[in-house]
C-alpha cells in the first residue's frame, strides 16, 4: 500500500533533548537500546505514526542499519507505519475482558464511531483496533484510548467516554464505575487501616 | 487469613500517597543502608531461607537464582539486574498496582537485590501500554536519586546503583526473559536459545538476572522482617504472601494480597464476593494466568492456591491470576480466544509455534461451532504435544496447555457440540 511519505524528519528541540536523555540511559556503545524510546518520541511528534524518514533518522542517530529499525517497527504492536487517527481507540478482547462483555464494547465503538475494527474515521479523528490483554483484568472490560485506560466499562459507560472525547473533553481515566482502582467494589476486605501509619 | 500487619503491599489500591514521603511513612527505605551493611551473602541467604519463589510464573527459587551470578565482578563484564514488568499474561494485573501505587518498594528492591548480586545497573522493563504507570515509576526513581537513595552512594552505603526505566512497545513475548534481553538491546523480541543462561551471558553479553516485579519488591520486606517471618506463611516450599488477581465471573473482581496456599474457594468468596450466581454456578477456573490449564468446579472446591497443589492437579500457580468462568460461559470459545492470543503473540521464530498456534486456533474455532469430526479432537491434542517442548521458549507450551486442559475436563461438551451440529444439519437436509 502506498502511503504519502514526508520528505524529511528532524526532532523538535524539546524532543531532541528527550532523545539525548533516552540515549544517555544506556552504556556507551549500547545506544541501540534506546530505539524503542526514540521511535516513541518520533511517533508522537509525527501524529501517531512513523514515516520512513523518521525511522531512517532514528537509525542514523543510533548508528543502526535502517532495516533493523524497520523490523523493530513492524514487530512491536505500538508502532504504526502508516497514518492513524488523532485518537487511538483500542479495545481489549482477550478472555478476561471477553468474559465481561468486551464483544459488546467493540460493537459500541463501531456504532459510535461509524467504522469497523481496523479502520480510521473519515475526519481522521479516531482509529479503532482490538488489542490483546492490556493487563488490567480485574477492571475488565477495558478500552485504551491514547495514553489512558478506561476500566469497568459497559456499552453505556463507554458511550459516555466516547461522547466526551467527541466534545473535545478529556474524560477521567480509570474505573468508570467509581470504585477505588482494583479494590473490591463494595468495600475493602483488606488494608482497612485509615491512615498510612496504621497500614505500616 | 493474612492480617493487615503482615501485608507487604500496604498501598495496593492507591488509597495513600505513592510518593517518597508516603512510602517512607509505610516503612519503605527505612535504614536500607543497614540491610546492605549485612553484606551480599547475608541477603542472598535470607532470601533463600524465606523460600521466596519467583512471582512471574515459573516459581523458581529466587535466592538460588541470585546465587547463580558470578561471585566476583569482572570489570569488563558488569552485572545487570533486569526487572520484568512486561506484565501481559492474560488475567494478570498485579505488577501494575505495585508500580503505580507502591513504586518505591520496587525501586528499593532493585537496590537490595542489585547489591546482593554485584549489580550497579538495574533495568525495569515495563510494558509499553502502561504509559501512566511508567511515568509514576520514573518519578519514583527520580525522587530516589534526589534523596540520595540511588546514585553513586546509594543510601550512604558506598554502593553505586542506577535504576533505568525502559518502556516496551507492545509484545507479549518480551515477557520471556531472553526475548526481554533482545528487546532491551534494541532488537525484535525473539527468545534466545539457552544455554548460555543469562546468569553467564545475558544483557550485552554480561551476567544478568531477570526477576518479576513482585519478586524484587518483596525482597526489602524479607530482609527487614526476616526470612522466618515470610516463611511462616503458606505451606512448606510454597511460602510467603502473594498478590492474587481475581477476574471474570465473580461479583467483585479485585486484586488482593493473601497468604500463599489459601484455598481457591476461600480466596474467591472472601475477597471477590463469590462466583456470580453462587458457588454452584461455577463452571471452571483458570488459576494462574492464561497459560495454565483450567480446573473444573470439582477441583476448585478444595484446591489450594500454591505451586505444588496446583501442579498436583495438572495446572499451575503461574502468576496467580485467577480467571473465573460461571456456567453461562462457552468454555470452548473462552479457550479458543486464548489460542488466538498465542497465535497473535508467537514471535514466528520456531516453526512448531509459528505454524502450530495458527493451526490450533483454526481447529479451536471449528470446535466452537461444532464444525468438526470427533477424531479431530485427538488430532488437536496430538498437535499440542508436537508443539509442547519443541520450541526455543515456553510460548509453545503456553499455547498447548490451555487446550489440553480443556479437552481433559470438557471433552464431553466438545463432542456433544459436534454431534448436535451433525444432527441439526441432518434434520435440515431431511
Amino acid at each position: 500500500m502506498n502511503v504519502e511519505q514526508a520528505a524529511s524528519f528532524a526532532f523538535t528541540p524539546e524532543n531532541e533533548a528527550e532523545a539525548d536523555k533516552a540515549v544517555a540511559r544506556y552504556p556507551e556503545g549500547r545506544q541501540a537500546s534506546a530505539v524503542l524510546a526514540l521511535l516513541d518520541i518520533a511517533q508522537r511528534q509525527c501524529g501517531g505514526w512513523l514515516p520512513r524518514v523518521a525511522m531512517d533518522h532514528v537509525a542514523e542517530r543510533l548508528s543502526m542499519a535502517p532495516i533493523r529499525v524497520y523490523e523493530v517497527v513492524t514487530f512491536y504492536e505500538m508502532y504504526y507505519d502508516r497514518p492513524r487517527g488523532t485518537h487511538e481507540v483500542r479495545v481489549c478482547t482477550t478472555t478476561p475482558c471477553w468474559l465481561r462483555g468486551s464483544a459488546d464494547l467493540v460493537k459500541t465503538c463501531e456504532a459510535e464511531l461509524g467504522i469497523r475494527v481496523g479502520e480510521t474515521t473519515e475526519d481522521g479523528q479516531y482509529s479503532l483496533s482490538e488489542f490483546e490483554c492490556l493487563g488490567a483484568c480485574v477492571n475488565a472490560p477495558i478500552v485504551w484510548i491514547d495514553d489512558d485506560y478506561y476500566e469497568d466499562l459497559d456499552p453505556e459507560k463507554l458511550k459516555a467516554v466516547l461522547d466526551a472525547f467527541k466534545r473535545g473533553e478529556a474524560p477521567k481515566p480509570g474505573s468508570q464505575s467509581g470504585r477505588q482502582t482494583s479494590a473490591p467494589a463494595p468495600g475493602l476486605t483488606t488494608l482497612t487501616a485509615k491512615t498510612a501509619k496504621e497500614a505500616r | 487469613m493474612l492480617q493487615d500487619k503482615d501485608r507487604i503491599f500496604t498501598n495496593l489500591y492507591g488509597v495513600h500517597d505513592w510518593r517518597l514521603d508516603g512510602a517512607r511513612s509505610r516503612g519503605d527505605w527505612d535504614d536500607t543502608r543497614a540491610i546492605l551493611g549485612k553484606g551480599r551473602e547475608w541477603i542472598v541467604e535470607e532470601v533463600k531461607q524465606s523460600g521466596l519463589r519467583g512471582r512471574g510464573g515459573a516459581g523458581f527459587p529466587a535466592g538460588m537464582k541470585w546465587s547463580f551470578m558470578p561471585k566476583e565482578v569482572d570489570e569488563k563484564r558488569p552485572h545487570y539486574l533486569v526487572v520484568n514488568a512486561d506484565e501481559s499474561e492474560p488475567g494478570t494485573c498485579k505488577d501494575r498496582d505495585i508500580i503505580r501505587h507502591d513504586p518505591h518498594k520496587l525501586v528499593e528492591g532493585c537496590l537490595v537485590a542489585g547489591f546482593a548480586m554485584g549489580v550497579h545497573t538495574a533495568f525495569i522493563y515495563i510494558r509499553g501500554e502502561f504509559v501512566r504507570e511508567a511515568q509514576v515509576l520514573q518519578a519514583a526513581v527520580d525522587e530516589a536519586y534526589e534523596a540520595g537513595l540511588l546514585g553513586k552512594d546509594a543510601c550512604g552505603s558506598g554502593w553505586a546503583m542506577d535504576v533505568v526505566v525502559h518502556r516496551g512497545a507492545g509484545a507479549y513475548i518480551c515477557g520471556e526473559e531472553t526475548a526481554m534481553l533482545e528487546s532491551l538491546e534494541g532488537k525484535k523480541g525473539q527468545p534466545r536459545i539457552k544455554p548460555p543462561f543469562p546468569a553467564a551471558m545475558g544483557l550485552y553479553g554480561c551476567p544478568t538476572t531477570i526477576n518479576n516485579v513482585e519478586t524484587i519488591a518483596v525482597a526489602p520486606a524479607i530482609c527487614r522482617r526476616g526470612a522466618s517471618w515470610f516463611a511462616g506463611f503458606g505451606r512448606e516450599n510454597n511460602t510467603g504472601t502473594k498478590v492474587f488477581c481475581i477476574s471474570g465471573h465473580v461479583n467483585n473482581p479485585c486484586n488482593v494480597e493473601e497468604e500463599m496456599s489459601i484455598p481457591l474457594k476461600e480466596l474467591i468468596e472472601k475477597h471477590a464476593g463469590g462466583v456470580r450466581g453462587g458457588w454452584n454456578n461455577l463452571k471452571a477456573v483458570i488459576p494462574g494466568g492464561a497459560s495454565v490449564p483450567l480446573l473444573p468446579k470439582s477441583t476448585c472446591d478444595s484446591v489450594l492456591m500454591d505451586f505444588d497443589a496446583l501442579r498436583e492437579v495438572k495446572s499451575g500457580l503461574g502468576t496467580a491470576a485467577v480467571i473465573v468462568m460461571d456456567k453461562s460461559t462457552d468454555v470452548v470459545a473462552a479457550i479458543a480466544r486464548l489460542s488466538k492470543f498465542y497465535m497473535h503473540e508467537s514471535c514466528g521464530q520456531c516453526t512448531p509455534c509459528r505454524e502450530g498456534t495458527g493451526w490450533m486456533w483454526r481447529v479451536m474455532e471449528r470446535l466452537v461451532r461444532g464444525d468438526a469430526e470427533i477424531a479431530e479432537i485427538d488430532a488437536l491434542l496430538d498437535v499440542t504435544k508436537q508443539v509442547e517442548g519443541h520450541t526455543i521458549c515456553a510460548l509453545g507450551d503456553a499455547a498447548a496447555w490451555p487446550i489440553q486442559g480443556l479437552v481433559r475436563h470438557f471433552r464431553d461438551e466438545i463432542e456433544q457440540r459436534i454431534v448436535d451440529r451433525k444432527t441439526h444439519s441432518r434434520i435440515q437436509a431431511a
